[in-house]
């Protein structure tokens, strides 16, 4: 079975490529521009993991990434940035999300993760 | 205009950090686009080398966000060239259009990202003042942040410049008002010390609906 993905980013650029290249390798892809979206989504569908820009309008990401947790505690949560500092990162890995990664990111990396993901939740 | 005050030339790195992380934060995103289309093109050239033909439709496409990508870079980094050019004279006759426009260019990110849609209202002729270009930059950036901090449920502002006999407002106006009334921690020191390098003053008007910059026409 692929792996579920929703991904979350207000650039819809971004979003609709890494969507084609995930895609592209086997994995089921839902995306969301905003992290509102998002929430209703996780509400309704289970994922694997949950791909998410950190940084986007009306919401910003630690509390996004609180409410999704709430939402949905098992959840993996990987967020992408564009820059980040140090202590967001460890904030961020505090508040549940399983990895902070930078952008651009590797694909390759990010593959790792989510099949990670998928296995955490299988056991 | 004399020496720029200690707390004023603070507030104005701050500011010009500020716009320069919202840069790169930008310039960022832009190169992520540019990693996945490359990412794609490894794909589609690995596919077409196990016999499945690359479709020419998915390379225009490509080409097309190539191109768009690169308009915005070259505009953020147009805009952060100009506003790097701001330091240069510390008084210099300043087209108010050009500067508000490149105001606006700078901080589209962070009203994007309160949420905030805001609009202006320019004169149609060119408005041209003597005045010091990067502090008033940062000096619209304090009314903005703080009329972004005091609005209420309704996320709009708008921008208004208007021109008296001798002297220019810029209105930060919320259609339905203020939330919070001009605290008297607003401007800040920081803030009045610019107000000063400018020979500026700031005033709250129509009863809390907007707060406004006054700039002196001429020479102060």
């Amino acid at each position: 079975m692929s792996a579920k993905v929703l991904i979350v980013d207000d650039e819809k650029d971004f979003l609709d490529i890494m969507a084609e290249r995930m895609g592209g390798r086997g994995m089921d892809v839902s995306t969301a521009t905003s992290a509102q979206d998002a929430l209703e989504k996780v509400q309704t569908e289970s994922y694997d993991a949950v791909i998410m820009d950190f940084l986007m309008p009306e919401m910003d990401g630690f509390k996004a990434l609180k409410l999704l947790k709430e939402a949905r505690p098992d959840l993996a949560i990987i967020l992408l940035t564009a820059n980040v500092r140090e202590e967001e990162r460890i904030a961020a890995k505090k508040l549940g999300a399983m990895e902070v990664l930078e952008k651009p990111a590797d694909l390759n990396m990010l593959t790792q993760k989510i099949e990670e993901a998928r296995t955490r939740k299988v056991r | 205009m004399g020496e720029k005050p200690a707390k004023a030339s603070e507030m104005g790195l701050q500011f010009f950090g500020r716009i320069s992380a919202s840069i790169s934060h930008e310039l960022k995103n832009v190169l992520a686009i540019f990693n996945e289309n490359a990412g794609l093109l490894e794909d589609l050239t690995y596919m077409a080398d196990q016999g499945k033909p690359i479709d020419p439709k998915r390379l225009e496409k490509m080409a097309g966000t190539f191109k768009k990508q690169i308009g915005r870079a070259d505009d953020i980094l147009k805009n952060m060239n100009r506003f790097a050019h701001t330091i240069d004279e510390p008084v210099t006759d300043v087209n108010l259009h050009e500067i508000i426009e490149l105001f606006l260019a700078l901080t589209a990110r962070f009203t994007i990202m309160q949420g905030y849609k805001l609009d202006r209202q320019l004169p149609a002729d060119p408005v041209m003042i003597p005045t010091a270009p990067f502090f008033l930059l940062n000096l619209l950036w304090l009314c903005l942040e703080f009329a972004m901090s005091a609005g209420g449920e309704e996320k709009s502002l708008q921008l208004v410049m208007a021109e008296t006999e001798d002297s220019v407002r810029i209105y930060f106006r919320q259609p339905s008002g203020l939330a919070q009334q001009q605290p008297e921690t607003f401007p800040s020191a920081a803030g009045e010390e610019l107000l000063a390098v400018l020979g500026a003053d700031l005033t709250t008007e129509a009863d809390g609906q907007e707060i406004v910059l006054r700039l002196p026409k001429s020479a102060y």
